[in-house]
């Protein structure tokens, strides 16, 4: 599973750390009290403090350190009962203040771990360097007209988190898992929705390449990518990129670059020299955030199970093999679905439904689990209907696409469409009497030693009964009946 | 006392409203045509005659009605740095021109709320920066004072010296005013009236025009000590909207003047007899420190030994700390705007257009010190400094109840004096003040003489953190002492 990049110079690995903004859920902003619905009318969501007005002050949001919090705990890291913020001076449109408030030498969360379940089976750790909270821009349009831009401050003051991972990855696939754990993380505390489309979530990649063993190299920035795949592909393009600068003898420089979703490329954007001097200095208009006593405890307390801890259980308790149990955790809903589905029944039968037929139904049509047209309920009551022998699993799978186009439940289908196993041992020997009635010479030739004819007289006689006779009991009888 | 409408204090006035003697309005009249009188002083920025009369009549309806405030009909001057909902706001400044912001600030809330009747917006330094008023873009403000058979125009201190000419000077019965590093009390000291700066977090800063966040502080300019607890009483107050606003009760400050000073433990910082200080106030200092042991405090000789960083840690830290707060005025919103080419071009004419020499210094000098490679040399080690200046009065105060000092090295300067040009000797006029501001410590500076050409002069008394009474109670002592009685010439009191 090794990522390398073979060269001329020899093999060259990547390392990677990923700075990830999160915007945090809450209903209103880190220092005012606007609005932070997505989507809204342009400038209909500032207050006088986001518009940064002369003589405004801040006062945080006492809701979105709770979040910086649970999302600390949730990455097992240390929480810093205070900390401090700082203003990152720099002038731009979209920034009103002129500086974003934001966390420096003191962040809220200090360092943590998270464990990547790689595809070989494999887990690697991730070291968590921090989280701090700031304060998001506005935006620019660019686009209303052909000399100005407008700017549209609804995002202005929104809280983020940024979290900021130790150099710790060596692949795309790596960074693609630790993104995707990450969303789960967060989602599973309801402290980011993790939506990368609507960018209440979105990454900085830095990205350095080395030859095995060597000390750490250059590193350039990839700024602002906002969804799982992009961040891949950024990262095989400028580790491809900064390898062939290396071996035309070029240098990497330390710069901060932009991924062209469309062409798959990275391209500079600004280089050290043109860098900002933010200035940071903590903020006089705000104190140091010293959390209450008792609240990290009380979080703590509060906290859901998480996905690594609900996937230890899903195999002990359900016996699912880690993959299964993987998959099914990494969104809470489907992990709830599935303990709803197998809740005093087989397990195992249960996991197979849901992340078999279910989510291939699902994928399909691009739906997700909340938009299931078959319910928790229904699907545990079609698993039932077969363990009691009401229908067999053939016609489980029949009753199940009638489930998918209906939602309907499956006894009513089963009972409407009489789909009902026949386990009367007259009909079903009538029917394989008929069968053998027949035809004769199919008798002849399986008693003349054609053993394999069974399964043809199986067919003829489940043609005869439209599937409905027990299997087992059909293979019973008829194995009885022929060699009579 | 003379009985003139502009010339009785808050507390006088009070009464005659109570009384019925005089209305709300007749006294807000007195004080427009003292305005129109005096426009030669520049003042104001913004008169609000039409909205004075609007809320004195307000006034006298609440005042028939029993529901008088604190501050009922009381004409008051408001310093251009207090955000006024629906009227101009400068800070004094190019780069807020037409600003009528939307909002009003919580002091100036809190005054309305008390019944004041606000006169206008007076006049100030450039973002309160200066002990002078001249780097006001709506320009200087000369004091109503003279020096003894002189015409030289004086002027009267900064930043707040709009408030201090029109309180001296009979146009309002008080003002208020912002004190940064001294901004409220070297102007009272230059124009014989008293100025508080209460202790940081007193009073809310929230719709105050920021300067340095850390060390910015509202607070009453008045002609006498009780109007001075009168209107700190309706200013003060915890506001949610400010973080660094204590949330603790407001006292009643004018009942603290009751007692009197008897076995109060008053200090005299040694460091404060700097080389080369005016002998007049040295002598006024001394003098002052007798009235009080006259009067049964004990004096005691204390030593605050990092006073000479003041000056220098705070040229540091309020710099820095605007070099920041003022990045907001960027011509994209609000005030100002110089178009150019560019995003940075329209920045670069705006700012440069919009913010005067003195404030355009001050951010540089901020910028630099935040600068990487500065920072920790620079903003780091003032802010360490700090500290040791704090712990410096925490250790004074184990043996002391009040500190006295002058509260200028100088009376006020001469419109032509030369040394009002240059920054150095201007920052150095506040090495008393400015302590007490890194501090975040009470201080009020009350007149209690003159120079010997006629100026008067003012000693500071500076309290305990949220210890406003009792530096209340020591000036109403001081003040019954010095018996200062004398008017500017210039004025119409």
């Amino acid at each position: 599973m090794t990522y390398i990049i073979k060269g001329d110079t020899g093999d060259w690995e990547v390392v990677i750390g990923l700075e990830i903004h999160c915007q945090i859920v809450s209903k209103s902003k880190l220092f005012s009290g606007s609005s932070t619905t997505f989507g809204a009318e342009p400038n209909t969501q500032v207050s006088f403090v986001d518009a940064a007005m002369p003589g405004m002050l801040p006062v945080v949001n006492k809701e979105c350190v709770r979040q910086a919090v649970r999302t600390g705990l949730g990455l097992k890291a240390k929480i810093n009962k205070r900390s401090v913020f700082a203003r990152k001076n720099y002038f731009y449109a979209d920034l009103p203040q002129g500086y974003q408030i934001s966390q420096a030498d003191l962040p809220i969360v200090g360092e943590g771990t998270v464990i990547l379940d790689l595809l070989n089976g494999e887990t690697k750790e991730v070291g968590i360097e921090r989280l701090h909270i700031e304060q998001d821009a506005g935006k620019s349009l660019h686009d209303q007209y052909p000399s100005k831009t407008c700017i549209d401050l609804n995002r202005s003051g929104v809280a983020l988190m940024e979290i900021v991972s130790k150099p710790d990855m060596r692949s795309p696939e790596e960074v693609g898992i630790y993104l995707r754990k990450i969303r789960s993380i967060v989602r599973y505390l309801g402290t980011c929705d993790g939506n990368m489309d609507e960018g209440s979530m979105r990454c900085d990649v830095n990205v350095s390449v080395r030859h095995l063993g060597e000390e750490l190299r250059t590193r350039t920035e990839v700024k602002n990518v906002n969804s799982v795949r992009f961040a891949m592909q950024a990262i095989e393009y400028e580790a491809q990129r900064q390898v062939a600068v290396y071996e035309s003898n070029g240098e990497v420089v330390q710069e901060t670059r932009q991924f062209d979703a469309s062409k798959g490329e990275t391209r500079s954007m600004r280089s050290k020299e043109e860098a900002h001097d933010y200035r940071y200095f903590p903020d006089p208009d705000l104190l140091p955030l010293v959390l209450e006593d008792g609240l990290i405890e009380e979080l703590k307390a509060e906290l859901p199970e998480l996905p690594d801890e609900k996937k230890d259980r899903f195999m002990q308790e359900y016996g699912l093999k880690k993959y299964d149990a993987c998959v099914l955790v990494v969104s809470k809903k489907n992990a709830d679905f599935f303990e709803n589905v197998a809740k005093g029944r087989d397990a195992k039968k249960a996991a197979n439904w849901v992340m078999g037929d279910l989510f291939g139904v699902l994928n399909k049509a691009g739906k997700t689990i909340s938009e299931s047209p078959v319910s928790a309920e229904n699907l545990g009551k079609l698993i039932d209907l077969i363990s009691d022998n009401t229908i067999s699993g053939r016609i489980a799978k029949e009753v199940f696409e009638i489930m998918v186009e209906t939602g309907k439940a499956p006894d009513v289908i089963v009972e409407e469409k009489g789909l009902k196993q026949v386990t009367d041992t007259g009909a079903i020997e009538a029917a394989i009497d008929e069968v053998m009635t027949s035809n004769p010479d199919k008798v002849e030739q399986y008693r003349g030693g054609k053993d394999k004819l069974i399964g043809w007289f199986v067919g003829q006689v489940m043609k005869a009964t439209k599937g409905k006779a027990n299997p087992a009991m059909l293979n019973e009888i008829l194995k009885k009946k022929l060699s009579e | 006392m003379s009985n003139k409408l502009t010339d009785i204090t808050i507390s006088k006035a009070r009464d005659g409203l109570e009384k019925g003697e005089f209305s709300a309005v007749e006294l807000t009249k007195a004080h427009i045509e003292a305005m129109e009188k005096t426009k030669y002083m520049n003042a104001f920025i913004t008169e609000t005659p039409e909205l004075a009369l609007k809320q004195a009549e307000k006034s006298d309806k609440r005042i028939k009605e029993g529901k008088a405030g604190a501050m009922e009909g009381i004409p008051i001057g408001m310093k251009d740095l207090f955000c006024t909902k629906g009227v101009l706001t400068t800070a004094a400044s190019h780069i807020l021109d037409g600003f009528k912001p939307s909002y009003e600030s919580t002091v100036s809330a809190n005054l309305l709320e008390s019944g004041a009747v606000m006169l206008g917006k007076t006049n100030l330094d450039e973002f309160a920066m200066g002990s002078t008023n001249h780097t006001s873009y709506y320009g200087s403000v000369e004091s109503p004072w003279k020096k003894n058979n002189s015409d030289e125009k004086i002027v009267p201190g900064g930043s707040s010296g709009g408030s201090a000419a029109a309180v001296s000077a009979g146009v309002c019965m008080a003002a208020t005013g912002t004190d940064t590093g001294g901004s409220i009390r070297q102007p009272a000291s230059f124009t014989g009236l008293v100025g508080l700066k209460p202790t940081y977090g007193r009073c809310s800063r929230w719709g105050i025009v920021s300067f340095a966040s850390s060390l910015d502080q509202a607070g009453p300019m008045t002609r006498s000590v009780r109007d001075a607890a009168i209107m700190l009483g309706a200013m003060a107050g915890f506001d949610e909207k400010d973080s660094t606003s204590a949330s603790i009760p407001v006292p009643d400050f004018e009942a603290a003047l009751k007692k009197d000073v008897r076995g109060l433990k008053v200090g005299i910082p040694k460091e404060y007899m700097a080389d080369g200080l005016n002998t007049e106030i040295s002598a006024l200092w001394s003098k002052g420190a007798e009235w009080l042991k006259d009067a049964g405090a004990e004096i005691v000789n204390i030593s605050l030994p990092h006073t000479k960083y003041g000056v220098p840690v705070y040229y540091i830290i309020a710099p820095a700390e605007a070099s920041s707060n003022l990045a907001r005025y960027d011509g994209v919103r609000y005030g100002l705007r110089e178009e150019g080419a560019s995003l940075d071009e329209m920045y670069a004419n705006t700012r440069a257009a919009g913010f005067g020499a003195e404030v355009r210094r001050r951010i540089l000098i901020g910028t630099y010190a935040l600068s990487a490679g500065y920072y920790d040399a620079y903003y780091i080690k003032a802010q360490k400094v700090r500290k040791l200046i704090a712990e410096d009065f925490r250790k004074a105060y184990e043996n002391v109840d009040v500190i006295l000092t002058p509260t200028a090295p100088t009376p006020a300067f001469a419109f032509e004096d030369k040394s009002i040009n240059d920054p150095v000797t201007l920052y150095l006029n506040d090495i008393f003040t400015i302590p007490t501001s890194l501090a975040g410590l009470p201080a009020l500076s009350v007149p209690a003489g003159f120079s010997s050409d006629g100026l008067p002069l003012g000693l500071q008394i500076i309290g305990k953190h949220f210890d406003e009474e009792t530096i209340l109670r020591v000036g109403h002592t001081m003040e019954n002492a010095a018996e200062f009685t004398a008017k500017p010439v210039g004025g119409v009191r």
